[in-house]
């Protein structure tokens, strides 16, 4: 039997706890309790299997993960096995001693998230009075420290006018890399999808401004723009194929192939407290599921992007269709794109569902 | 810019590294958000730039390495260095 290829990268959610309350947040909407979480020592073997299977970056995220007081540690001993180590943070946690302990402990780059460029909304979106000034003073500490520095932007209909002004804000800040991602709707992001999808309008227009802004800046600022595949014709090919570059562990161990495949009914989630992650990786039910092209239905099948898009997103399939199976209703070709088209027009200002611990039951 | 490239000296930007992956056998440059596979060739180069040495000797000692004419590895160096410090993985320290 052949191996499949190692993963490339491990996003390890520390915690789900967070300061923040972002209605579009990519953790399960049953968020878990602080009880649950991985120990230090767990996180440190974790890290171990990881180099060992192949991987070579890990992206520290949560939640928030500066909330674990062994967040240091646990980068330094990611960097004594060689992993390249990202701190995905909303900042609002960061002061120089916290930074400092960071950079001595080798941390290769951080990657800042804004919720918009006007405080206002930007502290309505996120729920958290006083956050836009704790960010600014947390990416003008790194950028002090020397550290690269990358700003993501979460777009959506209340904010994606002001694309200019968020590179701007990333210019004067120094950052060398900026990330402007349109909301992706599984999970937190599904529920609030009414009042966050943008019209076609606004999706041309962002297109629009960030092509300016990679002419305007040229390679001196690197630039990833996600859009929105509600409005594109094909599929993404979501995390790069099922088990094939990515893997996710929750703050209680459980490794998914992407953060949202908790959704997925019937399959045991497999947890790195119970069995190794090459195991895991190798042989496990759940990332075998989807893996390649074997379990596809027409009109994958037979379609010519198959190994590009892959079929798309499992998550996304299964939030829209129910079958987790089926092609990506995103793509033209699939007999269940009217539901995406029908998601389009039904947009409305209703109030967010915050993502709050909780407040999670079924709704 | 210096009239003459070879005097020189690139570093690694901070954040950015050349590593060997032991598992898949190969050279990568390690960057923010991502990972690209350098060829034996440039991984060659790249092991050379350790931010305290020019172009010029890292032309030289490629030369004494490999058999071939020093003009060809000048430019294949001059090149690729530009191109990676226009991508943000090396900057100039002098």
């Amino acid at each position: 039997m052949t191996l499949p290829a190692p993963p490339m990268s491990l996003l390890a959610e520390l915690t789900h706890r967070c300061p923040l309350q972002c209605p579009y947040c990519s953790n399960p909407e049953a968020l878990e309790p602080v009880a649950q979480e991985l120990s230090t020592q767990e996180w440190i073997r974790v890290f171990d299997e990881a180099a060992d299977l192949g991987v070579l970056q890990v992206h520290f995220s949560g939640g928030e993960p500066m909330v674990r007081r062994d967040l240091s540690e646990l980068v330094r001993h990611a960097v004594r096995k060689g992993l390249y180590t990202n701190l995905i943070t909303s900042g609002v946690l960061m002061d120089s001693k916290a930074l400092g302990a960071l950079s001595s402990a080798g941390l290769d780059h951080v990657q800042l998230s804004f919720q918009d460029v006007a405080p206002i909304m930007a502290e309505h979106i996120g729920g958290m009075k006083g956050a836009q000034e704790k960010k600014i003073e947390a990416a003008r500490l790194v950028v002090a420290d020397g550290m690269p520095l990358t700003l993501n932007f979460v777009v959506h209909r209340l904010n994606v006018e002001r694309i200019p002004q968020m590179f701007d804000l990333a210019e004067e800040l120094g950052a060398r890399r900026v990330e402007i991602a349109h909301t992706q709707y599984y999970g937190w992001g599904l529920r609030n999808r009414r009042a966050l999808l943008p019209t076609r309008e606004q999706l041309q227009q962002s297109e629009h401004d960030v092509a300016a802004a990679r002419e305007r800046f040229g390679t001196r600022m690197a630039i990833d723009f996600v859009t929105p595949d509600y409005y594109a014709d094909e599929p993404k090919p979501c995390m790069g194929g099922w088990g094939q570059r990515f893997l996710n562990i929750t703050p209680s161990g459980r490794v998914l192939p992407c953060h949202a495949a908790e959704t997925i009914p019937g399959v045991l989630f497999p947890d790195v407290r119970e069995t190794g992650l090459a195991r895991i990786w190798n042989e496990s039910k759940l990332f075998g599921m989807f893996r390649g092209t074997d379990w596809m239905p027409e009109p994958c099948r037979s379609c010519a992007r198959k190994e590009e898009d892959w079929g798309g997103c499992r998550c996304q399939a299964l939030a829209l269709t129910g079958r987790a199976d089926a092609t990506d209703p995103v793509c033209r070709l699939s007999p269940d794109r009217g539901l995406v088209d029908k998601a389009i027009v039904q947009t409305d200002d209703q109030p967010f569902v915050y993502r709050r611990m909780g407040r999670n039951a079924a709704g | 810019m210096s009239c003459n490239p070879e005097g020189r000296v690139p570093a690694f930007a901070r954040g950015v590294r050349l590593q060997r992956d032991r598992v898949r056998e190969q050279w990568v440059i390690q960057a923010p958000e991502r990972a690209f596979i350098v060829d034996d060739i440039a991984a060659a180069v790249l092991q050379r730039v350790s931010g305290d040495v020019t172009l010029a000797h890292i032309i030289d000692d490629l030369t004494t390495a490999y058999d071939a004419p020093r003009e060809t590895i000048a430019s294949d160096v001059l090149s690729m260095v530009a191109d990676l410090v226009d991508r943000q993985a090396l900057v100039w320290r002098s």
